[in-house]
């Protein structure tokens, strides 16, 4: 079988390999027609081209791209962060806003780690108690941080204590409203209503 | 397409994770169908063509960003195949014999569970015995083979992919060429 001319064969690779030149081309038909070993030859190859070509095309299974996910070494924590941002630009600036501000009112917070008080002349401190004396009337608000407060007088106004407790005696009198804030959670919401009702007089003044 | 796939790859390099899954996506199925040809075994071609894309991720800082991204993920498949296949050569023939039952399995999945016609069995033997036949190849052979015949790639494109010169791609594809239709001749 194997008693084709070598150079035939070569023409015929060059011809399935479209690499044939239009005389070589020629010449190997003209072979082709008057040699029986080599026409089989080359219609076995051609056949053997297209068999290989006929095996059907396969996919990958359908869970491919997840089981190679899963065995990717972890991203960078950055990446996650940005892409996340990138996706939500409203809820990236939401929350920067609340990362500031929480920070803001933090330091608010843990600033005031010491007694403080509306200063007044009317007013006594007796250790930690800011002591409005009987008799005495504070005129305006009065707040009081990280202290109690025990009003035995009148206080024209409203009355604010954070992190402490009010005791108002019998005789004592508060014209205003009394709010009494001790814990962070009620302290920022306290914070973020002031700050909206400093936004809304912003704009009542413009 | 390639401008999608680089602008994936820059994303890739940045860290998105994300990114690469749809790199994954868009070539899974190509260098799946590679590798099965390759090592003609189902579960063998998903176990490398997952790894080749593994390596691809790790490796993406050495891709060169100016040449195709589909030469540069074969070479890494083709390299895993043919390590694979000659740490496998003692029991290669029993293995060509898994595979044909494995390809039996897949092919029966992707048909219902009616009877086949007569003509379907008489294909899916058909494809068998070719696949069967690749992977009796020497690996030399049997991965430019795969990559003309299968993937349908120029010479040129092959040539780098192995990273040889196209005139011995040439030469292997002839002889790979030679043997199959020896192999083939009963058929």
């Amino acid at each position: 079988m194997n008693t084709c001319p070598e150079n035939i064969v070569l023409m015929m690779h060059d011809y399935l390999d479209e690499e044939i030149s239009q005389e070589k081309e020629k010449e190997l038909k003209v072979h082709l027609q008057s040699c029986e070993a080599c026409k089989t030859h080359f219609h076995e190859l051609k056949k053997t081209v297209a068999l290989v070509q006929s095996t059907s095309h396969i996919q990958a299974p359908g869970n491919f791209t997840q089981n190679v996910m899963a065995k990717l070494p972890k991203e960078k924590k950055k990446a996650g962060v940005e892409r996340w941002f990138h996706r939500h630009p409203l809820l990236a600036a939401v929350a920067v806003f609340f990362v500031l501000m929480g920070g803001s009112l933090f330091t608010n917070w843990n600033g005031g780690e010491e007694l403080s008080f509306t200063q007044s002349e009317q007013v006594v401190v007796e250790g930690n108690t800011v002591v409005v004396p009987e008799g005495e009337t504070v005129q305006g608000d009065l707040t009081v941080r990280n202290g109690d407060l025990r009003i035995e007088g009148t206080v024209e106004g409203d009355v604010t204590i954070v992190n402490g407790q009010q005791y108002m005696a019998g005789a004592g009198g508060v014209t205003g409203e009394i709010e009494e804030i001790d814990q962070a959670f009620e302290w920022l919401w306290y914070s973020i209503k002031s700050a909206a009702k400093e936004l809304g007089s912003f704009g009542s003044d413009e | 397409m390639e401008s999608i796939v680089k602008k994936r790859i820059q994303q890739v390099r940045k860290g998105d994770q994300d990114a690469f899954g749809e790199i994954v996506e868009l070539f899974k199925d190509r260098v799946y169908h590679v590798c099965f040809r390759m090592l003609g075994n189902r579960h063998e071609a998903e176990d490398i063509a997952q790894e080749a894309f593994i390596r691809a991720y790790t490796n993406i800082h050495t891709f060169d960003i100016d040449r195709k991204f589909s030469t540069w993920l074969f070479r890494i498949a083709t390299n895993l195949c043919i390590d694979r296949i000659r740490k496998k050569k003692p029991d290669y023939y029993l293995d060509a014999e898994v595979s044909g039952t494995d390809g039996l399995t897949m092919y029966s999945q992707v048909q219902t569970d009616d009877p086949l016609p007569e003509e379907e069995v008489e294909s899916m033997e058909l494809q068998e015995s070719i696949q069967k036949e690749i992977s009796r190849l020497p690996d030399k052979y049997r991965s430019v083979i795969v990559l003309k015949y299968i993937e349908e790639l120029s010479l040129k494109e092959i040539s780098e992919i192995l990273d040889m010169p196209i005139g011995t791609v040439k030469t292997r594809i002839h002889r790979g060429r030679e043997a199959l239709r020896k192999q083939l001749r009963s058929i």
